[in-house]
């Protein structure tokens, strides 16, 4: 597979304009003669982003958006060591975000949405949040039917001490080393608690199962290779119409919340439509609620003191520094992989 | 009777240009000390987070198995997101060798023995505030200094100085407002003074020629003393002229009546009709020379006292009464039938001595112009704030005067040649008039006969 990119990037490469970096999939959305192309960069996929781009062109038919998916590390490469040319980036990763907008490579952007938008989800006018999407722990039906619903983090442990026959080998989180975002909800969690290391322990000695993404890990507890998937992204697994499979639970001790945000690159050429783009994002957040779409749980009956926003700053540039991936890293592994 | 100043500038004006300057200089001071004070307190405050930021990176840098472990704290870079949307740059390195953050990061020049060093600069186009902290780091056997750059951009900081810079303007210009104030009030203070004597002396009476007693400020008592010297000087002096014009008046007039009465005397001895004549024309010389030296003293008094006009009320009916009576036995020697028969009430504001003066003047030329039998009628009239003394008499008139030529001193008119006078009578009265800002007019009645009219403001 990889040999194939390779070769397809070098006929690329000599034939058209480069691309370099990893695209996933990309897409051609509303009119079809237009010179109003609105040309986004994006981790989303199609599924998640279709029911945000459609009123988007319902309102503006003239316009057509251009919507390329690539890995968050794939979206860096493109932006920050390619220059590669987009109007919007759309990310999950607000630690490669902020590093984005903190070196210079965003353009600042500001509006009566923008404005209007709280404080947490607006970083000097670069970076702007859309969603919030929490972490989750989703539980196997099946496998809890005669097991207590854990709804905290020490429940977890606890559940997890008392039955490590069911649990051995059954429990499945984020490779931190494969995964931006299970780096992300790792780096968050250890900062929040120290329940985390003591979890990460105990799912060491249960033998952790370790995935790169939430959908894999949904999937192995539906399948019912997994009992529990800790740190899935709730918006995954809410999506689903395999519903009665798993157990969703936003633990009630503090709840992860990742911000969706997107950034006008400096390379963009179509600003106005980059604009007009967010203020349709942050609009469609707003009117879908109090601003807590994609929050998962039981409908919004989630507690807000119990909310851990990961904050857009400087802050989430220590996570990025190579000594700092590395001893967490190297913490991370010596708790979980157990060696 | 204002006379003519010469006005160049004003101490009011000078004193309140002097404090405004003053007080502009001080506004503009305040203004950059404030700014400078706060500048320096904003960048000390954010020199101290970003050296608290290195020092927490520093401190958590260790050497595990001779390698360098970094544990960079959360707080290390989110101790700086909390102030501001500010972006963050770091760098670290050991002695030159770049160890994580921004390669590109300008290096501080540290001078041997300083720990920290401070830099404002510029990176990747944007003005940055550079902190950078060293300490010794040792690698199994080799030493090496590990360096720790953390650096802000400074648009927030800006956007605070622009906010200070406006609060200082704003303390700036209120100092200078409120000292604009106290300068105009103690420049009103520091000349009130001056306008208190100016007032008490100007309010003063024509003849009040006391010194000057109330309190004055020590500057002015060179002035008050100058003042109260000339004041007295002037005393002396107008007593000397009024004692000058008393004493004339006794010395030149009582000679002239000894000498008047001698030659009646010699006329009712002298029986030779010729030297009766000659007596008579004596005794007519004797009377004109005494009447000139009277209309010379009394032209000196008007002008001495139209001066210094005193300011009392005159009772216009009263003061022609007066002076009728005592005309009387004149114009009864000469044949004349003086009466004053219409007399409104008429009250004027000025000097009741300087009035009669002019209209005995008047009544005098009507009677010496009349002739026997003639008839002289004085009458007061009162109409719209004004009092007009009218006397007309049944004499020759006036000759044509379209240059009022004989309202000077000395002139008299070309059909009078036979009737002695001086040419003083009128100018006097011409000069009493003006000084009581009335007029004065003088024509022909259609019958013959003159009429002089003085009009005067009145109640």
């Amino acid at each position: 597979m990889r040999y194939l990119i390779l070769s397809l990037l070098v006929i690329v490469g000599v034939l058209g304009p480069v691309k370099a970096f990893e695209i996933e999939e990309q897409s051609r959305f509303g009119a079809a003669e237009t010179e109003d192309v609105l040309r986004v960069l994006s981790t989303a996929d199609l599924a998640f982003i279709r029911p945000m781009l459609l009123p988007f062109l319902a309102d503006n038919p003239a316009i057509a958006v251009d919507y390329t998916v690539a890995s968050s590390s794939e979206v860096m490469k493109a932006i920050f060591e390619e220059a590669q040319s987009y109007d919007l980036v759309i990310s999950s990763a607000m630690d490669l975000q902020t590093k984005l907008a903190n070196d210079g490579l965003a353009i600042s952007y500001s509006s009566p949405a923008t404005e209007a938008l709280p404080g947490w989800a607006n970083w000097g006018d670069l970076v702007f949040a859309f969603t919030q999407e929490s972490a989750a722990i989703v539980l196997s039906t099946k496998a809890f039917e005669n097991l207590p619903i854990p709804r905290s983090r020490q429940e977890l442990l606890s559940v997890l001490r008392q039955n490590p026959d069911v649990f051995e080998g059954r429990v499945g989180t984020y490779d931190v080393r494969k995964s931006g975002l299970g780096y992300l909800f790792a780096t968050q969690d250890a900062r929040t608690s120290e329940t985390y290391w003591r979890l990460s322990e105990v799912m060491g000695l249960l033998d952790v199962q370790l995935y790169a993404s939430s959908s894999t890990m949904i999937n192995a507890v539906v399948s019912g290779e997994l009992a529990i998937a800790y740190n899935v992204l709730g918006s995954y697994a809410m999506n689903r119409t395999d519903q009665e499979a798993f157990t969703l639970v936003l633990p009630s001790d503090f709840i992860t919340v990742m911000l969706r945000t997107a950034l006008i690159p400096v390379t963009a050429k179509r600003t106005d439509l980059a604009g007009l783009f967010i203020d349709h994002l942050i609009a469609q957040t707003n009117a879908a609620g109090p601003s807590l779409l994609q929050l998962g749980g039981s409908n919004g009956q989630v507690d807000e003191n119990s909310l851990r926003r990961i904050r857009l700053g400087p802050g989430l540039l220590v996570y990025l520094d190579k000594f700092k991936r590395r001893s967490f890293v190297s913490e991370w592994q010596s708790a979980i992989l157990q060696d | 009777m204002s006379a003519y100043v010469h006005i160049r500038g004003s101490i009011h004006r000078r004193l309140i240009t002097l404090l405004l300057i003053g007080a502009a200089f001080l506004a503009v001071l305040l203004y950059f000390v404030v700014q400078s004070v706060a500048r320096q307190i904003a960048q000390e405050s954010h020199d101290n987070i970003l050296i608290a930021s290195a020092t927490s990176i520093l401190d958590n840098a260790s050497v595990v198995d001779g390698e360098i472990m970094i544990d960079v704290p959360y707080s290390a870079f989110s101790m700086l997101g909390n102030a501001s949307d500010e972006r963050v740059y770091y760098a670290i390195r050991l002695g030159r060798e770049f160890l994580s953050g921004y390669g590109d990061l300008p290096v501080a020049g540290l001078e041997e023995g300083s720990a920290q060093v401070f830099q404002s600069t510029q990176f990747r186009g944007e003005d940055i505030r550079l902190a950078t902290l060293q300490r010794p780091i040792f690698l199994g056997s080799e030493a090496g200094k590990l360096t720790v750059s953390v650096a802000q951009t400074m648009d927030g900081q800006r956007k605070k100085l622009a906010g200070i810079s406006l609060v200082s303007l704003l303390i700036g210009v209120s100092f200078f407002l409120l000292t604009a104030l106290l300068a105009t009030i103690a420049a009103k203070s520091a000349t009130r003074p001056l306008h208190r004597l100016a007032a008490s002396v100007s309010r003063r009476g024509p003849r009040d020629l006391r010194p000057v007693e109330a309190p004055v400020p020590s500057e002015m008592a060179p002035l008050v003393t100058s003042l109260n010297s000339f004041m007295l000087r002037l005393k002396h002096s107008l007593a000397e002229s009024e004692e000058f014009i008393a004493e004339a008046a006794h010395r030149v007039r009582t000679p002239l009546a000894v000498v008047r009465t001698r030659a009646e005397t010699t006329l009712r001895r002298v029986e030779k009709p010729e030297n009766r004549e000659t007596v008579r024309e004596m005794i007519r010389a004797i009377d004109e020379s005494s009447r000139s030296a009277g209309q010379l003293l009394d032209h000196a008094m008007v002008t001495f006292r139209a001066d210094h006009l005193e300011q009392q009320q005159v009772d216009l009916p009263a003061l022609v009464l007066d002076l009728v009576e005592s005309l009387r036995p004149m114009s009864e020697l000469r044949d004349v039938d003086l009466s004053a028969a219409k007399l409104e009430p008429a009250v004027v504001i000025g000097d009741g001595i300087l009035i009669q003066n002019a209209l005995r003047n008047v009544i005098d030329n009507a009677i010496k112009y009349s002739g026997s039998e003639g008839q002289v009628e004085v009458s007061v009239h009162t109409a719209e704030q004004t009092a007009t003394l009218t006397v007309t008499d049944t004499g020759p008139g006036f000759p044509d005067d379209p240059d009022n030529a004989l309202l000077k001193r000395y002139a008299r008119g070309d059909n009078v040649a036979g009737i002695v006078g001086s040419g003083l009578g009128l100018t006097i009265v011409d000069e009493v008039v003006r000084a009581h800002d009335g007029t004065l007019n003088y024509n022909n009645k259609p019958g013959g006969g003159a009429c002089v009219t003085l009009s005067f403001p009145c109640l």
